[in-house]
């Protein structure tokens, strides 16, 4: 359903965070997809802002470089009229001084009423939610989770379910390719689509598997991308690091792209009318061919960082008020 | 004090002796032990009731950390003799990753000595197998031992390189030591901080696969086979290790294992939320590990229940999973989850106390863990009904990281005696 016009009311909300997808319900999914469809209308609009979150504030804390996961967050909250400061942090240990123990009573005594993080430890956003009263928003811990991704993503394929030709999300095939491993994108892909009823397909090198995949992430698994690939709906391309290639993961890049890249003879094995994702940023001619990653019909990268908004604009609008406010 | 500790059921598993007796002690030593009421016992002895109490020898932890010298913010030698007597816990051997390194006989008198001041427990010192814990050079093993080191061991990290590994094997025969192995191949573990299995993909942490420690005790077993060395694995996790240890039993070389009470008691479920007071190495199994484990000591393959009692400061444990120290405390918790070996049908009450006592106490050449005319009165009283719940803030000793807190438990220790003496007393 999407919401079109003046005010708009939605069911309630009742998490305090959003620190993955993991756990999220079918219905907490769909109410935070239906409020991020319902708010790209404020983003075509002349002037746009809306006053929802005024006299919120929002922290986004990344202790990792981050363009557009940390924009996105930064303007969906100044889109809705909330306070953003954005804080950029080394991940601090205990040899480095602050520890994020620290970090978090300092942000704490600023009584801020959302912080937005980005850690490269798995679990660093849980255990601040153990020891923060406001609420946390996992924008990426580690190779664990990274919430708003999926979201944005599900919104992305639900916007091209006519020309999949579904109706829902449910039933869908979605190849997601690359290192798994490594990708907290994966992860929260994985677990988002597995609630949606959709079948989710992980294709990659053996190395860059997580132990026990299938069972851990309720995925089929393979190492082929032809087989992988066969009837796909959506194809998701994850983003290689290229130090993979020093930690014996992997030989090269040459032969990672001969067998895992994204390509037209690949893309060929998938549904005629599949559509290609990618979370970005992208390695070209890495794990896609820069045809692929620019084709009108088939590329849908850009609407996932069009989308990327709405879903920073419904998590924390949903994270502040719950169900109580309106979008005016 | 001179006492007579009357109506317990006493159990000596060295001797087999399960029956209700009196106990004399005087002068710190065991004088008698007799059928209820039979003792001849002299004038001005005190009269200590344990009826309903479980009288046996003061248990043996043949694997702690004391983090003295070098680490006293952790814990100190007189902070961890106070968790061993209120565990029960009469004798511990500690390992020597310390700071410095327990790999010089000035520094194994330092420990002696403060052992000795604190008065609470026996210590014993467990020398290094390699200079500095570095895996390269083997230490001066004949004279860490006449100076009173009772095993060695690279604890905390394997030694890796194969050919030292022989080496220390083939030179600790000439003084009959232990060489006890922290069986882990550090390539296999890499940077994981969590067993390697379902939950640790769900959770995105790297993750350590059983096969870092079944490789390990598979290659020192043909290592022993080569140099007869007698060896012991360390605080063993996995189906396999325990599999290959069986084997090697059977073939009679001289290998022995100890299984931690956390790794037969919990599973990586533990680790779920990013729990740090669950971050141990060896890490927390699945159950079929945790199965193996079980099956180990029914079997008799696991003789040894030890601790691997390791506190940290709070300050190294409310961290991230990833960077957060490896260790959890055990002293305290140590005989209420042994004994649910019994509750569970795993042990009987003898091999269960065998393992926490003689056992240990053999391996290391030890005079513990017995209750002999004319030996060292240490002692536990402990009542095997009482249900409690384990606290974290009412530990003894320094740190509070333990991954029981919360856990029911069923018996209580109510008195520690250290040679006659009176060393804690549940109030």
């Amino acid at each position: 359903m999407t919401y079109t016009g003046a005010a708009v009311e939605l069911p309630p909300w009742r998490r305090k965070h959003l620190l993955g997808m993991e756990g999220l319900n079918r219905e907490e999914i769909r109410l935070l997809l239906d409020t991020a469809a319902s708010l790209r209308e404020v983003n075509r609009r002349d002037i746009k802002k809306v006053p929802t979150l005024r006299g919120k504030t929002v922290i986004n804390l990344f202790f990792e470089n981050s363009t557009r996961t940390r924009t996105s967050f930064e303007l969906a909250g100044k889109r809705m009229s909330a306070d953003v400061i954005n804080i950029s942090a080394s991940a601090s240990s205990v040899t480095k001084g602050e520890t994020l123990l620290d970090t978090v009573a300092n942000l704490q005594a600023m009584n801020p009423d959302v912080v937005v993080i980005r850690h490269p430890e798995s679990g660093a956003q849980a255990f601040v939610a153990r020891h923060i009263d406001a609420s946390v928003v996992n924008a990426g811990d580690g190779r664990h989770e990274h919430p708003t991704q999926a979201l944005l993503d599900l919104l992305t394929i639900e916007d091209h379910l006519p020309q999949l030709g579904y109706g829902s999300l449910e039933g869908i095939t979605v190849a997601i390719c690359g290192d798994v491993l490594h990708s907290r994108v994966a992860r929260s892909n994985a677990f988002a689509l597995r609630t949606m009823g959709a079948h989710v397909r992980l294709v990659g090198p053996p190395t860059l598997m997580p132990a026990y995949a299938e069972e851990a992430l309720g995925a089929r698994v393979y190492h082929s991308m032809a087989a992988g690939l066969a009837g796909a709906d959506v194809v998701m391309v994850l983003r290689l690091q290229r130090e993979r290639m020093s930690s014996a993961y992997l030989p090269s890049v040459r032969e990672y792209f001969t067998f895992w890249g994204l390509d037209q003879a690949r893309l060929a094995c998938a549904a005629p009318h599949a559509i290609v994702m990618h979370p970005g940023p992208i390695n070209r001619g890495v794990e896609i061919a820069s045809d692929i990653a620019d084709h009108p019909q088939r590329s849908v990268i850009l609407n996932q960082v069009s989308n990327g908004l709405a879903v920073r604009m419904a998590v924390l609008y949903r994270l502040c008020l719950g169900g109580q406010g309106k979008v005016t | 004090m001179n006492l007579h500790i009357a109506g317990g059921r006493v159990i000596d598993p060295a001797t087999g002796l399960d029956a209700t007796a009196d106990i004399l002690i005087m002068d710190g030593l065991i004088r008698a032990i007799g059928q209820p009421n039979r003792l001849d016992i002299p004038q001005g002895v005190e009269r200590m009731d344990a009826d309903g109490l479980i009288v046996a020898p003061g248990l043996v932890d043949m694997h702690v950390h004391l983090r003295e010298p070098g680490y006293e913010y952790k814990e100190t030698i007189a902070g961890g003799s106070q968790a061993a007597a209120a565990g029960g816990v009469t004798a511990m051997a500690a390992m020597p990753n310390t700071r410095p390194v327990v790999d010089d006989v000035s520094i194994v008198g330092y420990i002696l000595q403060q052992a000795q001041r604190a008065g609470l427990a026996r210590v014993y010192p467990i020398g290094a197998i390699t200079q500095g814990l570095q895996g390269e050079q083997i230490t001066e093993m004949g004279l860490l031992q006449q100076a009173g080191c009772v095993a060695f061991s690279d604890d905390g990290r394997a030694v890796m390189n194969s050919a030292v590994m022989r080496r220390a094997l083939d030179y600790s025969r000439a003084f009959d030591a232990l060489i006890i192995q922290h069986a882990e191949d550090s390539h296999l573990a890499g940077h994981g901080c969590m067993h390697e299995g379902v939950i640790s993909s769900r959770l995105g942490l790297p993750g350590i696969p059983a096969v870092a420690e079944e490789s390990l005790v598979e290659r020192d077993i043909r290592l022993v086979q080569l140099t007869g060395g007698r060896y012991h694995v360390a605080h063993i996790s996995t189906s396999g290790a325990v599999a290959a240890v069986a084997q090697a039993q059977q073939q009679g070389l001289p290998v022995s294992c100890e299984v931690a009470p956390h790794h037969f008691a919990l599973t990586d479920v533990a680790v779920a939320e990013y729990d740090t007071r669950a971050k141990m190495s060896p890490p927390l199994r699945s159950e079929p590990h945790r199965q193996a484990t079980l099956e180990g000591l029914a079997r008799g393959i696991i003789t040894v229940i030890a601790t691997d009692h390791a506190p940290h400061d709070a300050d190294s444990k409310d961290i991230e999973f990833c960077q957060a120290a490896n260790g959890v405390v055990g002293l305290e918790t140590l005989l209420p989850v042994a004994l649910e070996l019994i509750r569970d049908g795993v042990l009987d009450w003898r091999r269960c106390l065998a393992a926490m006592t003689c056992n240990p106490a053999r391996l290391l050449g030890i005079q513990s863990g017995v209750l002999a005319v004319g030996g060292a009165a240490d002692l536990v009283l402990f009542d095997p009904q009482e249900r409690w719940v384990v606290d974290a803030d009412k530990l003894h000793g320094t740190s509070r990281n333990t991954c029981f807190h919360g856990r029911q438990v069923q018996g209580r220790v109510k008195m520690t005696l250290l040679a006659g003496r009176l060393v804690y007393r549940d109030s």
